[in-house]
């Protein structure tokens, strides 16, 4: 019945659509396309379409050129122009990774029409060129072990990680000389980093890309290959999977707290490869580019950090984890640097120029803990709230505490903050390490267990000539030291899991008897949602569900 | 006269199914030949233009290419390879790629069937620079073995960028004029190579020798240009007479490095529909970064 609703709401859909798509074509909806690009797309693509709006010049990727007729994001082989759909998609979607924003709910579905068409006015081939036909992409295989294992097999064989990495991180030997198609760097994605993909994270747009190519960007396509009997479609498809093994199931969630549990007295991990890390928990920290203190840096290379957070009573100890694309200061990474400086140098400040800068780290915290919701300026304070910071960098040991009124106003405090960092394949991680107590009470925080602890963090990385303001940042959030791991936090959730199975099973149990009794001899219908079985894998096709 | 019209009523369709046959369906099997056009005048009358290009001064350094990133490619060399972008011998200029730029405008030659090949070779393309007329195959070839993938940038024609992880071959046409278009190895920063589309085949890239042969053209005026990518480009004009060779040669000297060279320049200035546009100039102008042919 469900289904058959669905059906008649796409038939009257269609009926209401049809009739916007022919007005879409006409002369006034060009007109009206032009105003609606005038207004919302024009400062970044320019007035002519041309990628070079007022705005473009603060972004990487730069936007689009459309007078090139040149789409990444299309359904169409490689080098033809994209489909009407193609780029209705990207105007509703927008791109992840990149600085353009998904339009669905700002503009009206005949202003996206509209813009639409006005888009493809700035290359006139689409009026005399046929509508390409969309590529014949099937069905994906379902994954498993063995076509991952025949993926990565792929991605080594035919060098993927020539750009992407080893271990999928964009950091492979070719990565620092990449550019696009207008000379600009460009960076291989982080394959890691699903929710990134600039036309999407999922096992079909990854297949999608790989038959098709990113045109403009060094991503090839990959569909000669297949044609020409070198790799079989399928294989194609397990490359697919492959890499989007790679990324989690679902990307980070960001939570306010970081938990840091209790351990035994002694037992806080001090180096990164400490075993004991591997039991807790990671939380997802975004960071963003730091726009607000001159200069200013709209091109930051880290968009996230891991946290994990422990404690013994007496230590604390942060194990941060980041992508970073180069251990700072890297030679192979240098000519990068010169080209990022080139095209991204903010128009203010003095000139930057590039130079071996390490990579580095800062842990914010206020100097005590604020009774209120109060905090200082998170963008490290001001004259009047400082802030107390751990700052670590690549070529040192160790890190360093130190006081800021101000991004612009940061002074060492003596002592250290024990560390240990290990960059590998693409990823640092660090371990940062204090006592709760203060060592001497000159605005370094007192650690108390059992309130929520103000936290913020700074990344740089020095290859992408970033360093003082220029740079990535979080906003506040909290840590929060456990006071004891109580018998609850086993024996709570054991307890829910018990139960929750328990009633679903009563619940099941008592349904299918009543459906027996309800209809007998009907088809044994068992609900596919119930039971712990269910493969999380599965297709979640709301189709396939059959009718109630 | 009955029996006739009896075995008349048995053929008729009989005759119909074999004309049908015998046309065959032209959907099916062999794809179409596209139409033989003809040579757009009598060769009886043709002339030649020959001639050479020179280079005064000193070519500048030949610059190292590092492979060590590629093992393969540095093993492939005896030496350590260089990128020679200004390629003098005696005086003499090659990769230079010569065209007529105007006087056959208006006729319609037929498309060269041979392929003309860019090998991929210890990861430099081999020739660097390769002219081909509109529609001709273009071969891209990969005899290294490693990953290398063809990022063909044009202005005019549709891009194309293909992976090439295995020995392979791929086709591919050009529909538009345009001199020139860029292609580059996104894999191998270094290799850089160049493809000139003209629309008849009155084309050439000179070698070692600096020398050129335009054969077989109509009589008549036209335009020659020379373009290298360093040098930029030179036009002469010649008049060809039946049956003479005419001659003509460039010189292109150390302080034309860094002119400006046209990649792609707009044969179509597409953009003219567009109010602000009308003035159809300033191209380069508008990248910041403009395309950089080789090094930077």
């Amino acid at each position: 019945m469900a289904r058959r609703l669905r059906w008649l709401g796409m038939g009257l859909a269609w009926l209401l659509v049809l009739p916007g798509g022919e007005v879409a074509a006409q002369d006034g909806d060009l007109e009206r396309g032009r105003e609606v690009y005038d207004r919302w797309c024009a400062s970044c693509h320019g007035v002519e379409g041309d990628g070079l709006g007022p705005a473009a010049g603060y972004m990487l990727p730069r936007p689009r050129d459309f007078t090139r007729g040149l789409y990444q994001i299309r359904t169409t082989a490689g080098g033809e122009i994209p489909t009407d759909d193609d780029i209705m998609r990207m105007i509703n979607e927008g791109m992840p990774g990149t600085t353009m924003p998904g339009w669905q709910d700002q503009l009206s579905r005949r202003d996206r029409e509209a813009v639409k068409d006005y888009i493809k006015s700035f290359y006139p081939p689409f009026e005399t060129m046929d509508e390409p036909e969309p590529l014949d992409f099937g069905r994906a295989p379902r994954a498993n072990e063995e076509r991952i294992a025949e993926g990565r097999i792929f991605y080594d064989s035919i060098e993927c990680w020539q750009c992407h990495g080893d271990a999928g991180r964009g950091y492979g030997p070719s990565a620092p000389e990449l550019e696009d198609d207008r000379d600009y760097p460009i960076r291989a994605v982080d394959l890691t980093k699903n929710w990134k993909f600039n036309g999407g994270g999922s096992v079909e747009e990854v297949y999608r890309r790989l038959r098709t190519g990113m045109d403009g960007t060094p991503m090839p396509a990959f569909s000669d290959l297949v044609d020409a009997g070198f790799m079989t479609d399928e294989q194609l498809w397990n490359l697919a999977h492959f890499v989007r093994s790679l990324a989690p199931e679902d990307p980070p969630r960001v939570r306010e707290v970081i938990r840091a549990d209790k351990v035994e007295p002694g037992e806080v991990p001090r180096t990164v490869r400490d075993e004991a890390w591997d039991e807790v928990e990671k939380f997802y920290i975004p960071l963003v580019a730091q726009i607000i203190v001159l200069p200013r840096w709209f091109d930051p290379a880290i968009d996230g950090v891991w946290v994990q957070a422990l404690h013994d009573g007496d230590e604390i100890a942060l194990r941060l984890t980041w992508h970073d694309r180069s251990r700072s200061p890297d030679p192979a990474w240098m000519q990068w640097q010169e080209r990022v400086i080139e095209v991204m140098e903010p128009v203010e400040g003095d000139p930057v120029e590039p130079a071996p800068r390490p990579d580095r780290f800062a842990v914010q915290f206020p100097p005590e803990i604020p009774d209120g919701m109060e905090r200082p300026y998170f963008l490290m304070g001001s004259s009047d709230r400082p802030v107390y910071l751990w700052r670590w960098r690549s070529d040192q040991d160790g890190a360093e505490p130190a006081r800021a009124r101000g991004m612009h106003e940061v002074e060492a405090l003596s002592g250290s903050i024990e560390a240990d960092a290990l960059w590998e394949a693409g990823r640092w991680q660090v371990v940062l390490r204090r006592s709760l107590e203060p060592a001497a009470d000159d605005g370094r925080l007192r650690f108390e267990t059992g309130v929520p602890i103000p936290i913020a963090f700074f990344a740089w990385d020095g290859d992408n000539a970033e360093e003082g303001t220029r740079g990535s940042v979080s906003s506040w959030f909290f840590v929060y030291l456990r006071e004891e791991a109580p018998v609850s936090t086993y024996v709570a959730p054991l307890v829910a899991f018990v139960l929750t199975g328990g009633l679903g099973l009563v619940v099941v149990a008592r349904a299918q008897r009543r459906e027996r009794t309800l209809a007998e001899g009907a088809e044994d219908d068992p609900d596919p949602d119930v039971g712990p079985d269910t493969d999380p894998d599965a297709d979640p096709d709301p189709e396939a569900r059959p009718p109630p | 006269m009955r029996d006739a019209h009896w075995i008349f009523r048995i053929l008729a369709p009989l005759l119909i199914l074999g004309l049908v046959v015998a046309c065959g369906d032209p959907d099916n099997g062999v794809p179409d030949e596209p139409e033989e056009v003809e040579m757009p005048f009598d060769m009886e009358t043709a002339g030649h233009v020959q001639g050479m290009v020179m280079y005064e001064g000193d070519p500048p350094p030949p610059e190292e290419m590092d492979m060590s990133s590629e093992p393969d490619c540095a093993d492939h060399w005896d030496e350590i390879p260089t990128r020679d972008v200004v390629k003098v011998s005696d005086g003499h200029l090659g990769d230079v790629f010569i065209y007529v730029k105007e006087g056959l405008e208006g006729m319609d030659f037929p498309t060269t069937r041979e392929a003309v090949v860019m090998d991929q070779l210890g990861c430099r393309y081999t020739p660097m620079v390769i002219g081909a007329m509109t529609g001709q195959t273009v071969t891209f070839r990969n005899s290294d073995g490693l990953l290398h993938n063809v990022n063909a940038t044009p202005e005019h024609n549709r891009p194309f960028n293909i992976s090439q992880p295995v020995n392979m071959d791929t086709d591919r046409t050009f529909a538009s004029h345009e001199v020139m278009i860029p292609v580059r190895c996104d894999v191998h920063g270094w290799m850089r190579g160049y493809v000139g589309v003209v629309e008849h085949p009155y084309h050439q890239v000179t070698g070692q020798g600096g020398t050129f042969d335009l054969s077989d053209l109509p009589p008549g005026e036209y335009v020659i240009e020379a373009w290298h990518s360093q040098l930029g480009t030179q036009e002469q004009t010649v008049t060809v007479e039946t049956g003479e060779t005419a001659q003509v040669s460039f010189t292109f000297s150390e302080d034309m490095l860094g002119s400006h060279v046209p990649l792609g320049d707009p044969i179509y200035p597409f953009r003219g529909n567009h109010a602000a546009h009308e003035a159809g100039d300033q191209d380069h102008d508008h990248a910041p970064m403009a395309p950089a042919p080789e090094g930077r």
